[in-house]
């Protein structure tokens, strides 16, 4: 790959994907990834997230943490799309395998502002193969 | 090339901040530049000038010290990180009324906005990392 593709021309935004693969509360990953998106939401840049492994658990609906203490920061997922971070990709395959299916996941929703604001899911499932092509099509990623 | 380096873990218990730093070298070495070194989760914990490791061990800290110091690389801790892990420069010690500092020559404490900055500057933007 040519060295000047990442950066585009001088200014242009470029294609960020923050990659989700832990569980949310096991390790604090998934909290201070999720903090780097909403800060970096104030940079207008083209920003994606990937949900796969583990990071499936991320968007689970009806999480709870009153046993373990910790702060449940689920609901922020729900405000992404208030910082006009719309894409959120889900491994199909990363759900399968751990019995999960779309049900399970909160529902996560966007206001469409070329489509007179209307109200659109957030959450995309894509295939491993077809979540390889959107990762092959970044500029930055970070994985968490 | 212009380069971003991020480290997410501390020292000694990964090899991350240790490829991370070996990493950079080299990349200064063959003539490219490090932009920035960010530092997130526990990779603040590499700003730290507390470390005592045995003598007969490498000093992961003064590694990242000297090289900022010999090539001029901004060594960037995360700001909300650090307050989560006790790594205090002097301002931020007098702003939480806390009794001591502990921030490494050559690093500077600022916010993630410097990690989306290296992301949209550097050519590339490699994490070291588990």
């Amino acid at each position: 790959m040519a060295m000047d593709e990442a950066g585009g021309a001088p200014g242009a935004a470029k294609k960020f994907l923050y990659v989700n693969r832990k569980a949310p509360y096991g390790t604090i990953y998934a909290l201070e990834s999720l903090e780097v998106v909403l800060i970096g939401a104030a940079f207008e840049q083209d920003v994606q997230l990937a949900f796969l492994d583990d990071g499936v658990y991320q968007i689970v609906k009806n999480q709870s943490t009153d046993a373990i203490g910790a702060k449940n920061f689920s609901p922020t997922y729900k405000a992404l799309g208030d910082y006009e971070v719309t894409k959120l990709y889900v491994e199909a395959e990363a759900l399968e395998e751990r019995g999960l299916t779309a049900d399970d996941l909160m529902e996560i929703t966007f206001e469409d502002e070329d489509d007179d604001w209307a109200e659109k899911p957030s959450i995309n499932i894509v295939s491993r193969a077809d979540m390889a092509k959107i990762m092959s099509e970044q500029d930055v990623i970070l994985s968490f | 090339m212009k380069l971003g380096i991020v480290v997410n873990e501390g020292p000694y218990t990964h090899q991350a901040s240790d490829s991370a730093y070996q990493f950079a070298k080299a990349a200064i070495d063959k003539g490219h530049e490090v932009f920035r070194v960010f530092f997130y989760h526990d990779g603040v914990n590499n700003g730290t000038r507390l470390t005592v490791p045995p003598q007969d061990e490498r000093n992961i800290q003064k590694n990242w010290t000297e090289l900022a110091a010999q090539s001029n690389v901004d060594l960037v801790v995360c700001i909300a990180a650090a307050q989560r892990r006790g790594i205090l420069d002097e301002n931020e010690a007098k702003r939480q009324g806390k009794d001591a500092d502990n921030i490494a020559p050559g690093f500077r404490i600022s916010g993630l906005g410097q990690l989306i900055e290296a992301g949209i500057e550097a050519d590339r933007l490699v994490t070291f990392g588990d």
